[in-house]
């Protein structure tokens, strides 16, 4: 009898509740019993609150069993799990249920399915194909499709991928680069990590397509080092990559040159702020760089460079793969395509919700997320990392696109959800964005240095009701400053949580003279 | 974590020059020194400065820049603990008065030989906070128990599965 085969996380979430202890529990188990089983390490589907969440691949689909414990193997051996029986834990047939049915996995298609460092996987379910029409088309016809698609960067900026990529292709240079931004520092946001860990071939193709779509033969995948496993992960995706020829002086037999590496950042927020991940690339401090020049033109070493977070590169192996259109007929708008929306914080059944634009904020919070873990009402959400806003309940009914939330005032970045209970104090919300910045900010512009640490004391002699007309006067100035004089996104959004909690949330900035009024 | 290798000249240089032939190869030796020695010692600055042709206020200015690179040794348990908004949304500030209100260890400042306590920002565990890593595992909806006995040394995989049994 050939052995069953389970399929349990390896991705760091689900490391993070004992999906390490239930993967040895299930060998100890099946060995006890002589059961023949055969365990793949996989990425996470994404259903974090379900994690660790073991899968068995039964007659009538793959089983999921979640969240299991070490404590619940035996039972779940007793129950006959490895046919796909019922149990307490059971979820049912993974492609059946209403939290992966509802969504459009495009760029998340592989992730929890395959084994992340099996490039035949990779290649039986798709993998590939774009970068094999890449090699067959010229770079102009590969940078055509891309900006044919719609594809906006998905880092948070939302710049058109195809006049980026266009910029560099015509560029004359020797030498050009291609650098995949994986410093994926807002809080809120883990779709970068969780596809480096659960696909991280994607990425590998995506930054090839690039490479040979503009003329560029080396690249770096930047990723911060709070992610280690994701670090480790695309070490040895490069590695394997190299060795089957997809990565290297001859790009699947072409003749075509293109190989990378991944390098590990250092603990700096800033550092996901292009220019300065540029420097930090070259061994620098990851100070900001004055824009123009343009890294498209003057990049890394001054050279011509793209720079691309990591969604927006693994977006583009099924865009030449399926064409152009097929990724543009998804969204609304000038919002075309996919985003892997992440919902954390607060919310009941947390995790990656890969949908087309236009969505509602609403459904992801309530219909995904089943409203708040704590079960008290939603107060605030903030949406796009910690330089995005903070929205009331009232605004859950706008539309997922860039140009809704830009509308609104807020942005989507990267595509973070982060939600509070009604416990929030939304006046220390606003204090920790500027804390924040001061404990990140680059240094290099005034506005943001200093800005930053006057913001906190600003706050701070509102709340204590200190001249506080006067001071919320110095708020406003101080943040249109900002806004206005900063030279990167850094200091010029933080003003943008700061003056959405004010504007929503002004009773939380006068607790202390109504503490006053009250005695 | 076991402990580092006292500060070695030539076992420096061995790392530095194994890393020099790399594109900006500032940081992959920084990270190399500090997993050799657990700090990065300022002996190897003039090292760095000389195989790379830089200046050695260029690379005291690399260093000093980024939280991660330490200049004193690090505790035998290193807790990264994650302070960013969506771990506070799940009570992490909760979390880190109990630590200094009972156990008088301030996450802020706390660095000795036993153990290190470091605020991060964001270990992208978003949707099972509060989080943090203890040398180098992940560990997911934490709560003050658990926390003060990562401090007192517990093994980080058992936090982990009493976490996924909650």
């Amino acid at each position: 009898m050939s052995p069953v085969r389970i399929f349990i996380p390896g991705d760091a979430a689900a490391l993070s509740v004992g999906a390490d202890a239930v993967a040895r529990a299930i060998r100890a188990e099946a060995s006890r019993r002589g059961a023949s089983v055969d365990i793949v390490r996989t990425g996470s589907r994404g259903m974090l609150w379900l994690e660790p969440l073991v899968e068995v691949e039964a007659a009538q689909g793959r089983i999921a069993y979640g969240p299991v414990s070490p404590h619940d193997v035996a039972s779940l051996f007793d129950a006959g799990f490895l046919s796909g029986g019922a149990h307490p834990l059971a979820q049912g047939a993974v492609a059946d249920l209403d939290w992966m049915r509802r969504q459009t996995r495009v760029t998340f298609a592989r992730v929890g399915v395959i084994d992340p460092l099996s490039l035949d996987d990779y290649r039986a379910h798709g993998g590939l194909k774009g970068l094999e029409r890449a090699l067959a088309a010229s770079g102009a016809d590969i940078v055509e499709a891309v900006r044919a698609s719609g594809l906006r960067g998905r880092g948070g900026a939302g710049f058109p991928t195809g006049i980026k990529w266009k910029t560099v292709l015509d560029a004359e240079a020797l030498q050009k680069y291609v650098v995949c931004n994986a410093d994926e520092g807002d809080s809120g946001t883990f779709a970068d990590r969780m596809l480096m860990e659960g696909d991280p071939f994607l990425v590998i193709e995506g930054m090839a397509i690039a490479g040979l779509a503009v003329g560029a033969t080396k690249g770096f995948v930047y990723i911060r080092s709070e992610y280690p496993h994701a670090f480790r992960a695309m070490c040895a995706a490069i590695d394997i990559a190299r060795k089957a020829g997809v990565l290297g002086a001859s790009v699947l037999g072409s003749g075509r040159a293109f190989d990378m590496e991944a390098r590990l950042g250092a603990g700096a927020y800033i550092c996901g702020e292009e220019t300065s991940l540029l420097e930090s690339l070259e061994g620098k401090r990851g100070v900001v760089r004055a824009k123009p020049p343009l890294p498209a033109l003057q990049g890394l070493f001054g050279k011509p460079t793209i720079v691309n977070n990591v969604l927006s590169l693994a977006a583009v192996p099924s865009i030449l793969a399926e064409g152009p259109q097929a990724y543009a007929d998804y969204g609304v708008g000038r919002s075309r395509g996919t985003l892997p929306f992440q919902l954390g914080g607060n919310v009941k059944r947390g995790g990656l919700v890969e949908l087309a634009f236009g969505a509602t904020l609403r459904d992801l919070i309530d219909g995904f997320g089943g409203g708040t873990r704590s079960g008290r009402p939603v107060r605030a959400v903030q949406v796009g990392g910690p330089l995005g806003a903070y929205l009331p309940a009232s605004q859950l009914d706008t539309p997922l696109d860039y140009e809704a939330f830009a509308a609104i005032g807020a942005m989507l970045g990267h595509g973070g959800i982060v939600v509070f209970d009604d416990s929030v104090d939304m006046a220390q919300q606003a204090r920790f964005a500027f804390k924040f910045c001061a404990k990140e900010s680059c240094g290099k512009c005034t506005p943001c240095r200093i800005g930053a640490v006057r913001g906190v004391e600003t706050v701070d002699r509102i709340v204590a009701g200190v001249e506080r007309e006067k001071n919320l006067g110095v708020l406003d100035d101080l943040n249109q400053l900002m806004t206005d004089g900063s030279l990167c996104a850094m200091g010029g959004l933080t003003p943008m949580p700061v003056m959405s909690a004010l504007r929503h949330f002004p009773e939380d900035f006068r607790r202390a003279s109504q503490r006053a009024a009250a005695e | 974590m076991p402990s580092k290798p006292d500060w070695n000249e030539g076992r420096a240089r061995e790392i530095i020059g194994g890393l020099s032939a790399l594109e900006g190869a500032t940081l992959p030796i920084l990270h190399a020194l500090q997993d050799e020695f657990g700090f990065v010692d300022a002996r190897a600055t003039p090292l760095i400065a000389e195989a790379l042709n830089l200046s050695r206020a260029e690379v005291h200015g690399a260093i000093t820049f980024y939280h991660d690179f330490r200049s004193k040794p690090a505790g035998r348990r290193v807790i990264k603990l994650c302070r960013a908004e969506a771990c506070q949304a799940n009570g992490c500030e909760d979390l880190v008065t109990k630590l200094r209100a009972r156990h008088g260890l301030d996450a802020d400042s706390q660095d000795d030989e036993r153990l290190t306590i470091e605020t991060v920002y964001c270990l992208g565990n978003c949707a099972l906070g509060p989080s943090a890593l203890v040398d180098g595992e992940l560990v997911g909806r934490l709560d003050a128990d658990r926390l003060a006995g990562l401090c007192d040394g517990a093994s980080a995989e058992k936090a982990q599965i009493v976490g996924g049994a909650a």
